[in-house]
């Protein structure tokens, strides 16, 4: 029974929580690009910490925050290539679009409700966030298969989460993306609750993972507060997905250690047991051991870049509050190219009911 | 310019864009070597290859959401879905996703996708397969709707579907796909959208249709002339956008209008003409507007679809009682 049902792999780890390196375990990720990936996974930590904040003063949008799931959100975003590679979000990976070229200040203008502030710049290869559950795994498919078919040497990461894999658009994404070999890899970031609702209640599988190989696809599990590990693991699948090795589906087990958004209340439905436990895997404060170890970080350091990241995130909120706000018409903005007749008449209705 | 019927004709305008621009692609169910359930891409996948041919996974959601995807990456996807009643496996990625993408994108992204799907009764196919469910993507603008009726129309309005830049939804009507062949150019050309076509000019009374019931509709003006009664029969041909001008014009001439449709009376896009007549040509109007439609059940078994679809008897009496009034 065990063996039947088993992760396809054994879970990769290589960054142990206490800040120690797994026996025998080596990490393509070098002193330097940890320490930049400790800058990002900070960063996230402080924008969320910030936000929410702001949100609970009325001054931020809902907002669903990455915390605890640092590692797997910057490790995967540090395996692809910005400059040729597309991000496919689901929504609680925004530090990891940030990386791959959105500017902070455009995404934070989404969430204060902005319009032309908020748009994707051209060349930035991000796809706008979903909010309907898993419907951007087809287009992270097409996408992929369509970049093969005009020939280009790109990869997409599409990201989605453990509750989003019970949608059926999951289930016809993949099994797509296995059919037409599509350069792609499905990060499944399995942070064990959608809203209130249990990783144990949204499958009797052990693994998640372990579905790719209905799918004809490669799956691997990876420690996701381990962003040596997530690093090494997504990296390998997209170099499989760009030599034409078809698609990979990894699971990061981590741990949601905020809510699901700034409206839910964990308190009601979380042991807090589990949550402490979850506290003593945190995904920053093991790279910081780890630097410490070696020399690299002290409380110092963790100030002085504390302080230049919270400038940072600030500046962004500043840009992002101080654009343009949407006029009325925008409502009428970007449905169609030449918007039909009708759309021009109710748009006129509109602007004659404002200036009344 | 050959005598094509309405299979030929969409065949044609496929092949001629595939043949112009190497963008476009044709995917869905069946659409390779068997060239579709009704052959509508007959010989494509032996002329383009199997690389912008592409026979899909029975999965209605992929293939309208990788379409979505395919576009994004610099595609031109033409996808069929084979039945139009086989799109509630995939409304969401077809009103939601594809009617919105170029708004919740800012703008930054546009989905030139076109959805193919043979729909409407009368030919006594199995459950699910006739559905007239067009007025459901009316509700999710972002959309274009499509309805030809006619070969003609068939060729151009494809072709103007296919170089649209906003996604569109192109019904086809089964029931016509081979009831006869008329004048189709062999080169490229469209047929411009929110243009309806005045099919036949009266003087009593407007009916107004789309698709297959516009056959039907003249199929009733014939009848009615022996009886003494004019008709107009107008083509939407599209549903978004829509056409009020000419609808409006040519109900105005009349002073009396019959609306047709396949689908269920409430809530079908009947009601939305009516109420846009009621709002634009009120006082011009000499009787109320009628409609003459599916009822209000599921669409039943095939043995029964004649009582459930409208007929040229039902026609024709809602003319008379128009005619009365």
């Amino acid at each position: 029974m065990l063996s039947k049902n088993r992760p396809v792999d054994s879970r990769r780890s290589v960054l142990l929580p206490d800040g120690t390196v797994a026996p025998g375990a080596k990490s393509r990720m070098e002193e330097e690009f940890l320490l930049e990936a400790l800058r990002w996974m900070m960063k996230s930590r402080l924008y969320d910490q910030r936000v929410i904040a702001l949100q609970r003063q009325g001054e931020f949008g809902v907002y669903s925050p990455g915390m605890g799931q640092e590692a797997s959100i910057i490790g995967s975003a540090m395996a692809v290539d910005p400059a040729r590679d597309w991000m496919v979000p689901q929504y609680r990976e925004l530090m990891a679009t940030v990386h791959h070229g959105l500017p902070l200040e455009v995404i934070t203008a989404q969430y204060l409700g902005k319009i032309g502030p908020a748009r994707i710049p051209d060349g930035v290869r991000v796809l706008p966030t979903q909010v309907s559950i898993a419907a951007q795994l087809p287009h992270a498919t097409g996408l992929a298969w369509g970049l093969r078919l005009r020939g280009e040497d790109s990869v997409v990461i599409a990201y989605i989460g453990d509750g989003g894999s019970s949608e059926g658009d999951f289930h016809e994404a993949l099994n797509l993306a296995g059919v037409v070999k599509a350069p792609i890899v499905f990060f499944l970031q399995n942070n064990q609750w959608a809203i209130s609702t249990s990783r144990r209640v949204q499958s009797a599988t052990r693994s998640f993972a372990l579905r790719a190989a209905g799918y004809g696809l490669e799956g691997a599990e990876v420690d996701g507060n381990d962003v040596m590990a997530v690093f090494d693991v997504t990296s390998e699948a997209i170099a499989r997905a760009r030599s034409g090795g078809g698609p990979t589906l990894i699971e990061a087990v981590t741990y949601r250690m905020g809510f699901h958004n700034t409206t839910d209340n964990p308190s009601r439905y979380q042991d807090p047991k589990e949550y402490e436990e979850a506290r003593s895997r945190d995904p920053i404060e093991r790279v910081q051991k780890y630097l410490a170890a070696l020399g690299l970080w002290d409380a110092k350091r963790e100030a002085a870049l504390t302080e230049e990241l919270r400038d940072e995130n600030e500046r962004a909120l500043q840009l992002a509050r101080s654009a343009s706000v949407p006029r009325p018409e925008d409502v009428f903005a970007n449905v169609y190219q030449d918007p039909p007749p009708r759309l021009v008449r109710q748009k006129a209705e509109l602007l004659d009911g404002h200036d009344a | 310019m050959t005598q094509r019927n309405i299979v030929e004709a969409i065949n044609s305008a496929l092949a001629e864009e595939m043949e112009a621009d190497p963008r476009v692609m044709v995917l869905g169910l069946d659409v390779g070597k068997l060239g579709g359930v009704f052959r509508t891409t007959s010989g494509l996948v032996e002329r383009f290859g199997a690389e912008r041919v592409v026979d899909t996974p029975l999965a209605e959601a992929s293939i309208i959401g990788a379409s979505l995807g395919l576009a994004i990456a610099g595609m031109v996807p033409v996808a069929e879905i084979q039945f139009l009643g086989f799109t509630a496996q995939g409304f969401h990625q077809l009103g939601p996703q594809l009617g919105k993408y170029r708004q919740r994108s800012r703008g930054r992204y546009h989905c030139q996708v076109t959805i193919r799907a043979p729909f409407g009764g009368g030919i006594k196919s199995p459950e699910f397969h006739s559905d007239a469910v067009e007025a459901q993507f009316v509700q999710t603008p972002g959309i274009k709707i499509v309805m030809p009726s006619n070969p003609y129309d068939a060729k151009g309005l494809l072709l103007e579907a296919i170089r649209d830049p906003d996604p569109v939804l192109y019904c086809e009507p089964d029931r016509l796909y081979r009831a006869g062949r008329s004048e189709v150019p062999d080169s490229a050309y469209t047929v411009p959208f929110g243009k309806a076509a005045v099919v036949r000019e009266g003087e009593h009374v407007t009916l107004v249709a789309w698709s297959a019931a516009v056959e039907l509709c003249m199929r009733a003006a014939e009848k009615l002339a022996v009886e003494g009664v004019s008709a107009t029969v107008v083509d939407l041909r599209t549903l978004v956008p829509l056409d009020v001008e000419t609808l409006c014009a040519q109900v105005v001439k009349t002073g009396r209008c019959v609306i047709v449709h396949e689908a269920p009376l409430s809530a079908g896009f009947g009601a939305e003409i009516s109420a846009t007549l009621m709002e634009e040509v009120f006082y011009d109007l000499d009787a109320p507007v009628g409609r003459v439609t599916a009822f209000d059940v599921p669409f039943p078994a095939a043995s029964l679809e004649d009582h459930y679809l409208p007929s040229l008897d039902r026609v024709v009496a809602a003319v008379r009682r128009t005619m009365e009034s």
